[in-house]
């Protein structure tokens, strides 16, 4: 899937992955075929991945995360952006996320 | 993609997922029909596909999705659908779906006889995350049908195999190395090399199961204790392409078996995977029906079995004289297949040794040069050393 991330829009997990939630991590699971490399792949995240990840709930634009996060994280904006931005992007090319306005 | 990982992959099979505790269950075996469409000369497990007792007693889908929505709140992430044939079941698509659902990766163990165009579309659009893994047992119609005992049966594979190809699902042929069959090894692989989907290596059964309900125990299991290939043969087999196999174990010897005294549940780590037989009775493994070692999922639930049940069968003990003497103090433990559902299928017991794994493991271990020949393995008090100093020389 090709398009650019853009923070005035937003964003919810896809229906063509299940997330659980496994021991305190958060795996993702293809649903639907042509999300990993390779068929077998599933998702984890670290700990920052899990911090992005739980906001990304189809509730808010991705500037209000953005937001949210800098509240919560001691980083400099323009990093901290550039990595949400970087982490969403790679999401929507897996068709992990889906955009919804 | 970003040159940064955001995302941890992790593939099927590889450790790493967990920081801190393992899932309660990380798998779970279903056995969704002991019925089968073929009637193979080796099954342990088949009744005919039309058993009407049976076929009125198997679990219904909702009992069984209710189950893996039970199994998945448990935290496992891989169920193996497998029987008998699983596709018999007309619920069978239904059962899979509700498991992907959950986010459960599918182990599907089937003779693909029975794959519709719909079905193998549906494995493409929604993938079971593991390879479909398929039991060919012959290259030819007269060798497989000779195994199978059921006429059509080969060209009914073919045509499977040929679905799950052309819709681009991975599967995995294995084989078995019966009196029809034996000199087909090579080419079967060669042929499997050049299937489209085709992922892996055959494998190939060669250490028959007698039956694991100890039904018709001593017609069948006489004729499949008949079908058993010798150690010297086995050892053969696994050296028909070099000597990789007879290196893995003494690796192994040196690594990780040896003797267990009177524990005899070592084949799984604690909490890691469960089996449940067509009619909701949970059990260690696929093989272990020993009345003494199965859960009534109906009278309680997976969470008290797989927390309670089994870590309590985990402590059992062994009390024949022969297995303490012979098992409980032999090196080979672990490469040798003698496990408590072994024992059952043989002798209906949890712990007598079964002189045909122990004759198997002795033939590997003199392959291996561990042992000299007619030497008993339980009389030699440096056999891991010999293994690792045979490893490193």
């Amino acid at each position: 899937m090709t398009g650019k991330i853009d923070l005035s829009r937003t964003y919810a997990p896809s229906d063509d992955v299940v997330v659980r939630e496994i021991e305190g991590e958060i795996v993702i699971v293809p649903l639907t075929s042509g999300i990993g490399d390779v068929e077998d792949e599933c998702f984890t995240f670290d700990e920052w991945g899990r911090a992005v990840w739980s906001k990304i709930d189809g509730s808010r634009p991705l500037e209000t995360v953005v937001q949210e996060l800098l509240d919560e994280y001691d980083a400099p904006a323009g990093l901290l952006k550039g990595e949400v931005v970087g982490l969403l992007q790679e999401l929507y090319e897996r068709r992990m996320i889906v955009d919804i306005g | 993609m970003s040159a940064h990982a955001y995302v941890r992959k992790v593939r099927s099979g590889e450790s790493g997922l967990w920081k801190s505790a393992q899932p309660a269950l990380t798998r779970l075996d279903i056995e969704l029909t002991e019925r089968c469409n073929n009637d193979c000369l080796h099954c342990a497990v088949n009744l005919p596909a039309g058993d009407i007792e049976a076929r009125g007693s198997e679990w219904r889908a909702e009992r069984w999705k209710a189950l893996l929505t039970d199994a998945a709140g448990l935290g496992c992430l891989v169920v193996r659908l497998t029987g008998g044939e699983p596709l018999l079941r007309a619920d069978f698509e239904e059962i899979y779906l509700h498991a992907r659902r959950l986010g459960l990766r599918v182990m599907l163990f089937t003779n693909a006889t029975l794959i519709t165009p719909r079905l193998a579309r549906l494995l493409k659009d929604v993938p079971p995350l593991e390879a479909v893994e398929v039991s060919v047992y012959g290259l030819t119609k007269e060798s497989c049908e000779a195994v199978t005992r059921v006429s059509g049966s080969f060209a009914a594979c073919r045509r499977g195999l040929g679905l799950l190809g052309e819709n681009g699902v991975a599967f995995t042929v294995k084989g078995a190395v019966l009196p029809p069959t034996s000199r087909e090894a090579d080419a079967l692989e060669a042929w499997a090399a050049g299937l489209p989907g085709h992922a892996g290596r055959p494998a190939f059964a060669m250490l028959f199961d007698l039956r694991s309900r100890r039904d018709e125990a001593a017609k069948k299991n006489k004729a499949i204790a008949g079908l058993r290939q010798g150690g010297d043969e086995f050892v053969s087999f696994a050296r028909r392409h070099g000597e990789g196999a007879v290196d893995e174990w003494r690796e192994f010897c040196g690594r990780s078996a040896g003797a267990r005294g009177d524990r005899l549940f070592n084949c799984l780590p604690m909490g890691s995977s469960a089996a449940v037989d067509p009619y909701g009775r949970l059990q260690y493994c696929l093989g272990l029906r020993h009345p003494g070692t199965v859960y009534d999922l109906a009278a309680g639930s997976l969470r008290e079995a797989v927390t309670k049940f089994l870590p309590r069968l985990r402590k059992t003990r062994a009390a024949d004289p022969a297995y303490l003497e012979r098992c409980g103090r032999c090196f080979l433990k672990g490469l040798c297949e003698q496990c408590p559902a072994k024992s059952w299928a043989e002798h209906g017991t949890l712990d007598t040794p079964v002189e045909y794994f122990c004759g198997i493991a002795h033939a590997q271990a003199v392959a291996a040069g561990l042992l000299d020949w007619g030497e008993k393995a339980w009389t030699v008090r440096d056999g891991s050393e010999r293994a690792k100093r045979r490893k490193g020389s």
